[in-house]
């Protein structure tokens, strides 16, 4: 099986996150770089399968170049190959545009894949579509929070987990599959996968490798523009008392005040 | 006035009440006009509630498909084709956020995902867990948003509620099918992200057991229960009412805390509630400094008590 992960460099939860000012684009300085936690999941998802069918997992990832150590953590856990799209040009591109580099960096570069696997939401972003644009794009049915992926033969099956229960789907491959944050516990990389991964390939290409024209990326003809940023003020403390036997009263105390009860 | 168009987002043959946020929004920028994918006998029992929500008209599509979203991308593609519509708005659901991306990019539309205000020009987005407020606009014609569910005050003004019906165009590429499906059970409780009171509990919380003291205020207040990371982890509460950055965010009027320490991955997922009640042990957790009002004390006696009082309150 030629399996294929996406993979994003995001700004770490447990630090602050910001825009900035200028652009209104993510401040990668301001913060801690991590490999996306769903993105660990999505990479043990594929090394799962190629355990089971055998094949090739390859990373693909768009951003700037210190997408590099993503990359590296995602081979250390023991992916395969890696392609890298980082181009001054993707600064500031939209959703849009980033699903369309996705495919085009696919459809260049990995040869054919069997199966596109993808975190189902990035931490940093929220629109929780990539995926789905990506396989609309690719021309592919795309089979989005799993919680368990069977493949038979040409055939995938997903056990799709969201608020609205749990629907079984199926599908022919070629396929996308977005993986939901309770699909499995990802690995730890051991010494000797970190060892070997940096001996691995990682192929960094432009957009014209991909066959992409700068001016169908980035800020200045994306399809939406942010155009204006500010931190919410924080909200400070109100008041705080130590319980002496009458805590659960005050609380309902406060509660009647605010007129909540 | 241009039309907007609003996918209903339904299930069971009920309508979310998402929808009828998406009708009143979809009034600042034109008039609503619904979009119903079903099977068929659907619209009758929705049309009416979609008609005195605003709804002027009513476009409904009905096949025995089991193809799955595909229906719902290639009708609304469609109809931004011949209606030329203001945008179309799609509730920010696992499955809303999936139609919206695959439609935007057929439709060559931005996308703006994960809105929480509707204006004129510019879409407002809460984004980083509620650090940051954003605002968006569209570059290009009928842009596809996806609202994020309890933004929007709903208004009931009824509309024309004119059915039109509408073909499911044949499929132009491969899709996934639906084999089964298992609805989730729905609890007595409100829906998490809908529920105007939640109470949590964490870690602090002690086990799985012990949850029965969160769920006991959470009744005395029609509360939804949320647990943290922390204690879903633990294996306390189950993990669809994880609240915070791998879990539901929610911003209702009252968040009660209950022995939840504060994390950012916490916090980011419920530190836009109006007003925060937190009990903990600790008085030094991180979850005090956003508190309005609270409690260093032990959870197992403040929580029953401050039942106890509502109980009376409400006899």
């Amino acid at each position: 099986m030629n399996i294929v992960v996406l993979v994003k460099q995001v700004p770490d939860t447990y630090s602050e996150r910001k825009l900035s000012g200028s652009d209104h684009t993510l401040d990668r300085d301001a913060t801690d770089a991590v490999l996306d936690e769903i993105n660990e999941r999505a990479v043990e998802a594929a090394l799962q399968l190629k355990e089971a069918h055998d094949g090739e997992v390859t990373v693909v990832t768009v951003g700037p170049d210190r997408a590099t150590d993503a990359i590296r953590k995602a081979l250390s856990m023991g992916a395969d190959t890696a392609v890298h799209l980082s181009d001054e040009a993707l600064h500031g591109s939209c959703a849009v545009q980033t699903a369309k580099a996705l495919a085009a960096v696919i459809t260049k570069t990995t040869g054919e894949f069997d199966l596109v696997l993808a975190g189902n939401e990035a931490s940093d972003g929220g629109t929780a579509a990539v995926p789905a644009m990506v396989a609309d794009l690719l021309g592919v049915p795309v089979l989005t929070h799993a919680r368990e992926i069977t493949v038979d033969g040409s055939s995938i099956t997903v056990r799709r987990e969201t608020d609205d229960g749990m629907t079984h789907l199926r599908a022919e491959l070629p396929a996308v599959v977005s993986v939901g944050e309770k699909i499995n516990e990802p690995r730890y990389p051991s010494f000797k996968g970190i060892m070997t991964a940096k001996k691995k390939p990682v192929s960094a290409i432009t957009l014209a490798d991909a066959g992409l024209d700068p001016s169908e990326v980035g800020l200045a003809t994306a399809t939406s523009t942010v155009t204006s940023s500010q931190p919410k003020p924080p909200k400070s403390a109100g008041e705080k008392i130590t319980d002496e036997g009458d805590g659960g009263a005050k609380i309902a105390a406060f509660l009647v005040a605010q007129k909540l009860i | 006035m241009a039309e907007v168009l609003v996918l209903v987002d339904h299930l069971e043959g009920e309508v979310k009440k998402t929808t009828y946020e998406l009708l009143t929004a979809a009034r600042t920028l034109g008039e609503p006009s619904a979009v119903l994918v079903g099977t068929p006998g659907t619209a009758a029992k929705l049309a009416d509630g979609l008609t005195k929500h605003g709804a002027e008209k009513i476009y409904v599509a009905e096949s025995e498909s089991t193809d799955f979203l595909s229906p719902e991308v290639s009708v609304l593609a469609a109809l931004v084709e011949s209606t030329s519509p203001a945008a179309v708005l799609i509730a920010a659901s696992a499955d809303g956020k999936e139609i919206a991306g695959r439609l935007a990019v057929r439709t060559s539309s931005a996308l703006l995902g994960d809105v929480v205000a509707v204006g004129a020009d510019t879409m407002t987005h809460s984004i980083f867990g509620g650090a940051y407020i954003a605002e968006s606009r569209s570059n290009t014609a009928h842009p596809v948003i996806t609202l994020r569910s309890g933004s929007i005050e709903i208004e009931a003004t009824a509309g024309a509620g004119a059915e039109e019906t509408v073909e499911v165009p044949a499929a132009t590429s491969r899709s996934a099918t639906v084999t089964s499906r298992e609805p989730i059970v729905v609890g007595d409780r409100p829906e998490l992200t809908e529920a105007s009171v939640v109470v949590s509990g964490g870690r602090g919380v002690g086990s799985a057991d012990n949850f029965g003291v969160v769920e006991t205020l959470a009744d005395s207040l029609g509360a939804a229960v949320g647990a943290s990371r922390a204690a879903v982890d633990s294996g306390y509460y189950p993990h669809q009412f994880q609240v915070g950055q791998t879990g539901k965010t929610v911003s209702p009027q009252l968040y009660i805390a209950l022995g939840i320490s504060g994390a950012i991955q916490h916090r980011a997922g419920m530190q836009t509630s109006k007003t925060i009640i937190v009990v903990n042990k600790d008085p030094d957790a991180p979850i005090f400094e956003i508190a309005d009002f609270g409690v260093v004390g032990d959870l197992f006696s403040v929580t029953p008590q401050l039942s106890d009082e509502i109980a009376k309150r409400k006899s």
